[in-house]
């Protein structure tokens, strides 16, 4: 019955309790049990639990007795909490009727606070405001309470007091979800149309789609049609998840499930798309699809050129999982055969980094990160490049732009100075302020979207003794003075280490590099000079000394053993690191060229 | 005793092995008291040493036939000289019933300039001791007292005396420089001192700050300051330069002869893989491709021998890739070097020589790889780049 099935997700800042509570509602309505219970089920992978954000949504169906007696469907569909996923997370919105507003009781209304209410309101969303952390020393609820209110421009009263962590408040958030979430709508008998939020790949089912079904029906047995690219399936199973997928005859109007029809890869599936039956198709698809594309290029290659089989095999199963990740062949004179890479963003290549290197045992070493460029050549010919190596000849270039973006950071008023300065060091223009309570500031910046990649989230943090959050919109291409930035090491161009930067930019960007690879390189038995060039100017310049000394005075009978096990293992170090003509360079060398020092 | 039966296996792949006769070490784990540099296995009292005499004759018998006749045997620790005559002759007596020795073996006896009076010094010659080692350290009495030494300059010049006045034609001596209250000054004072004295061996050593000693701690509590670099390097060439226009031989980095025929012979054979028994607490020994040790307790020591089990701490066999590289490293370190031959056939290998030749830490002549005096400043990198 659709009156009694309810769609809701839990929109938050990073860090104010999002998955906590969501654990703590699952654990309330008896789908495990406490002992059991292993904290933030809905974040599977570890990445996600050490970071504590979630990274891929998953949805989850909740039975609930309400005081009435009255039995609900609560369907919980948890979104990514972070900007780069912003695309994944609209579809997960789209598929709701009201959301849960999680706002941490001490550190109140922050950035994606913000962010998160503006896309519920986009989605004509019922917003229910919870305030967690009560529990904390620190929780100011009338503060936070007055935020809501001024803000938000909700009303505070409707807030729900809670502590997921001491799960207080729980039962009360399940009421006023069956009361003020509206029941889903959409007619039963008109043709399949089901949206897809997210997917995943089993290794023995194929691709696992979730979806919430907004008119018709879909059974085991139906041929359905994916409408963007017309491919067609058999349905092998539909049912939904409680833990564990439970399967049913059939998903109707208004629910929200999972769909396994016998497919085999995870890219020819697109969330956004919608689902309809081959035999009775839909006129037109649900409204809002659209191909994601990646912002944020670097390479991946292999620490070590024999692994290039086993990367390109870890990569080829990595995407069953992650459709948003795009790569093809790339070779660097440096670092040999690689990969280049796209990404939704700067957070999205770490999680790719880290799981590539825990999860698939891989060593690689990643090239500094970069946007795409568009250049008009003076034969009118239009490129777009996002990999440094393929810089055009200076001399044929006509006109450069690059990607700008529109910032939105939020801080509390005493660090607007720092913020400002970061922020025009940065190239932002076009500044405007919003005041939304006393004594926080919003700034909003137009801003080269390279300029974030470089260290931008590290220094903000700093600047702001971490009390800044940040959010931004993806605006427009604009005209740019760039060049490309070289690095040689021991006077040899490392190709790897090669970015493109805006001129005015170059020096420091240079000097940050050679400092960097000074710290990162250990002494070899020559002088390394370490050099940042544009074209054949030398910019920026460091030295790394030789080791004068390093002997051991005693070596006789009891020293043999531990002096060659010292050398076995600076054997195996060496190993590691990546030979560019003499010199050896550990994979960090590679990472801190685009890191700030703090970090 | 599974653990000796290994023979010279894999001997015969190792180009730089010289199979020459096998050496025998004892370590003699007392001191009178503990300097706070040492990070030998001794302990600073004398109470155990007739417990491990005692075991110590069970494990000389257990290596009986084991080896072939030794032409060195060299009594370290520790302090041996503090024993007095009488044990000393006791293991004299045990080892020359068991063991075979050549006729012309060295014998040294590593000793503190403080026990070394006329008394112990007849009986050492007539026991059969030809090499003393002496602990002398340093000719500045503040620098004495600062390493913790128990003797003084005193000391040590009458005990240099004596030795040669009993007729000792083989003494070496052990220095020590690179510490935070010694200047240049003093380390050359020293040396010059040495020299007044025409010993036939002198070892150099820089102090080290061994792991778990005392210094390790003032270290860390900031309350010694090692060396930097460059004071280091100039020490080192100092000392060495210093010596080298004296007539001595640096035949390895921290040890000079006057003559070849007194370099320390037992102490060649850790750097090419002559075989070696060590007896006592601690001690290594090799044989084969094996190399193993005693346990660093006296009292394991004596437990163990009670029992009549070989006193094992630990042992490895060594790959042949693991003695070419320790062949290399420990080759490197003396003035020998290593031979060419296998080296110059790996291009990226061949390309590093020539590189490491031509910054002048190298030497390449008559078919064999020597380090330069830059070149022993970095001899525990260079093996890094030639494998």
């Amino acid at each position: 019955m659709m009156t009694n099935i309810r769609n809701f997700s839990i929109i938050a800042h990073i860090d104010h309790g999002k998955s906590t509570l969501a654990d703590r509602l699952i654990q309330k309505v008896g789908l495990v049990e406490d002992r059991q219970f292993r904290d933030q089920i809905l974040d599977n992978m570890d990445i996600e639990r050490e970071r504590g954000i979630t990274i891929k949504s998953q949805v989850v169906t909740l039975p609930y007795v309400n005081h009435k007696g009255e039995s609900f469907e609560l369907n919980l569909i948890d979104t990514p909490g972070h900007v780069d996923f912003s695309y994944e997370v609209s579809r997960a919105l789209t598929s709701c009727e009201g959301v849960l507003l999680v706002v941490d009781a001490s550190q109140g209304v922050e950035a994606q606070t913000l962010a998160n209410l503006y896309a519920a309101l986009e989605h004509n969303l019922e917003i229910i405001p919870v305030i967690n952390k009560i529990d904390l020393p620190s929780a100011d609820i009338d503060r936070v309470k007055e935020q809501i209110e001024v803000d938000l421009g909700l009303d505070s009263d409707l807030s729900i007091l809670c502590s997921a962590k001491e799960g207080t408040g729980i039962d009360d958030i399940l009421e006023a979800i069956t009361m003020m979430v509206p029941a889903p709508t959409g007619g039963m008998d008109e043709p399949l149309r089901a949206l897809i939020f997210d997917a995943h790949y089993d290794p023995y089912r194929g691709v696992i789609i979730s979806s919430r079904i907004f008119t018709g029906r879909i059974s085991t047995g139906d041929t359905i049609r994916l409408m963007s690219n017309k491919a067609t399936y058999r349905v092998e199973e539909v049912g939904i998840f409680q833990i564990r997928n439970i399967p049913r005859e059939s998903l109707e109007a208004g629910e929200v499930g999972y769909i396994i029809a016998g497919i085999k890869r995870i890219r020819d599936v697109r969330v956004g798309d919608t689902i309809t039956l081959d035999t009775e198709p839909a006129s037109t698809p649900l409204p809002g699809f659209r191909i994601i594309k990646p912002v944020v290029f670097s390479s991946i290659y292999p620490m070590s050129s024999e692994d290039y089989g086993a990367l390109n095999d870890a990569l080829d199963k990595y995407v069953l999982n992650d459709a948003s990740l795009v790569f093809q062949k790339d070779s660097s004179a440096a670092l040999g055969m690689g990969f280049r890479c796209g990404f939704l963003g700067l957070l999205h290549l770490e999680i790719v980094q880290e799981r590539l290197e825990r999860e698939f045992g891989q060593s690689i070493i990643m090239t500094v990160p970069s946007v795409e460029y568009h250049f008009t050549l003076t034969d009118g010919k239009k490129v777009h490049i996002d990999n440094p190596l393929y810089y055009p000849d200076p001399a044929t270039i006509d006109k450069s732009l690059e990607p700008y973006i529109r910032t939105s950071i939020l801080i509390p008023e005493r660090y607007m100075g720092a913020v400002m300065d970061l922020c025009l060091e940065r190239r932002g223009e076009n500044s405007k302020f919003n005041y939304p309570t006393q004594g926080r500031v919003e700034i909003l910046f137009d801003m080269p979207l390279a300029e974030v990649l470089y260290d931008f989230y590290d220094r903000l943090k700093t600047v702001t003794q971490g009390y800044g959050s940040f959010d931004y919109d993806l605006l427009d291409y604009r005209e740019s003075d760039l060049v490309r930035l070289d690095i040689l090491v021991n006077s040899e161009r490392v190709d790897a280490l090669s970015q493109i930067v805006h001129k005015d930019r170059a020096r420091a960007r240079a000097v940050h590099a050679c400092d960097r690879l000074k710290d990162e390189i250990p002494r070899h038995l020559f002088k390394i000079p370490i050099q940042g060039a544009i074209g054949g100017t030398i910019i920026a310049r460091s030295t790394i000394s030789p080791f004068r000394k390093d002997v051991t005075a005693k070596c006789y009978g009891g020293d043999i053993t531990r002096k060659r096990k010292l050398l076995e293992k600076q054997k195996k170090g060496k190993k590691r690191m990546k030979m560019i003509g003499s010199v050896a360079i550990p994979q960090s060398a590679f990472v801190a060229v685009f890191k700030s020092e703090s970090t | 005793m599974r653990l000796l039966i290994s023979e010279r296996e894999s001997l015969n792949l190792n180009p730089n092995t010289s199979i020459s006769p096998p050496g025998l070490y004892i370590h003699v784990p007392f001191c009178r008291s503990k300097c706070p540099y040492c990070g030998f296995y001794s302990v600073a009292s004398t109470k155990l040493v007739p417990g491990w005499l005692h075991a110590f004759k069970k494990e000389v018998s257990l290596y009986k036939h084991r080896f072939d006749s030794f032409d060195s045997l060299y009594i370290g620790g520790g302090t041996p000289s503090l024993l007095d005559l009488g044990d000393l002759e006791d293991i004299m007596k045990c080892l020359f019933v068991h063991f075979h020795f050549q006729s012309n073996v060295e014998i040294t006896l590593e000793a503190n300039p403080g026990d070394m009076t006329d008394e112990k010094i007849r009986g050492l010659k007539s026991m059969g001791f030809n090499r003393v080692n002496l602990g002398v350290q340093s000719f500045d009495d503040p620098s004495l007292y600062y390493l913790g030494r128990r003797h003084n300059t005193h000391d040590a010049e009458r005990a240099l005396y004596l030795l040669r006045s009993y007729g000792f034609h083989n003494i070496g001596m052990d220095l020590i420089y690179g510490f935070e209250t010694q200047t240049m000054d003093i380390w050359k004072e020293t040396i010059r001192h040495a020299l007044q004295f025409n010993p036939e061996h002198i070892s150099c050593y820089q102090l080290t700050i061994e792991d778990k000693t005392p210094f390790q701690r003032m270290k860390d509590q900031g309350r010694l300051k090692p060396l930097d670099e460059e004071e280091e390097c100039s020490f080192f060439l100092t000392g060495s330069d210093y010596l080298k226009e004296n007539g001595y031989i640096q035949y390895e980095i921290s040890n000079f002869a006057r003559e070849e025929i007194f370099y320390s012979r037992h102490n060649c054979k850790y750097w090419d893989h002559t075989p070696y028994l060590g007896l006592g607490p601690a001690a290594h020994s090799f044989q084969g491709s094996r190399r193993w040790w005693n346990v660093r307790s006296i009292r394991q020591y004596c437990e163990a021998l009670e029992k009549g089990e070989p006193p094992l701490g630990g042992f490895e066999d060594l790959t042949d890739e693991q003695i070419r590289l320790e062949d290399l490293f420990l080759g490197l370190r003396t003035q020998k070097g290593i031979r060419i031959s296998g080296y110059q056939d790996n291009p990226d290998i061949n390309k590093a020589l020539s590189q490491l030749h031509e910054l002048g830490y190298i030497e390449l002549n008559q078919n064999r790889i020597t380090s330069t005096q830059k070149g022993f400043l970095v001899a525990d990198r260079l093996p890094l780049y030639l494998t």
